[in-house]
């Protein structure tokens, strides 16, 4: 899993019949010390995350483990809102 | 799957249901002579591991086996402790 941040949404009235009503947010990699990191992704959310959020994001097959998404066309969840990081150093 | 060192562990109190109750930790892969490589991720815990120890890690839908035949939504998890003392080469 990755950490992130939310930095904007996607909308799409053309997509496959299996991605209705569900919300694709554009996040941002981030260091567990809080820096953006390059790369994006579109991740499916499953947990009501919202812009500026740091959140948990699964990608590939794995991504279709979260919750209402079995047998969907995607490859990157957000499965969790992270309250706290604590790394050492 | 790859070695890693646990470099501290991350709090999400909303996530994906199948998450409730398992650890999250930071895991920073190492090459064969020990030296940090590449970004930190975040990994499930399978076996009890804690911060500082020396580990390794499987990637992908492979990483959700451990919890099997329940579905794991994650793409990292810790599989091994590697016992202290052992030098990697």
């Amino acid at each position: 899993m990755q950490l992130a941040r939310v930095i904007g949404t996607v909308v799409a009235t053309r997509k496959d019949a299996r991605l209705e009503g569900y919300k694709l947010l554009i996040v941002r990699l981030q260091s567990p010390e809080g820096k953006d990191e390059a790369g994006y992704l579109v991740a499916v959310d499953t947990v009501g995350a919202g812009a500026g959020e740091r959140v948990l994001v699964v990608q590939g097959s794995s991504a279709r483990m979260a919750r209402d998404s079995q047998d969907k066309p995607i490859d990157a969840a957000i499965v969790g809102i992270v309250d706290t990081v604590q790394a050492l150093r | 799957m790859f070695l890693a060192r646990i470099t501290g562990s991350v709090v999400a109190t909303i996530k994906d249901d199948a998450l409730h109750g398992k650890k999250l930790l930071l895991v920073r892969p190492l090459d064969h002579s020990g030296q940090a490589i590449g970004r930190t991720l975040v990994a499930l815990d399978a076996v009890g591991a804690g911060v500082g120890e020396t580990v390794y890690c499987c990637r992908g839908k492979e990483a959700s086996f451990p919890w099997l035949p329940d579905p794991m939504p994650t793409d990292a998890a810790i599989v091994g402790i590697v016992d202290p003392g052992v030098d990697p080469q």
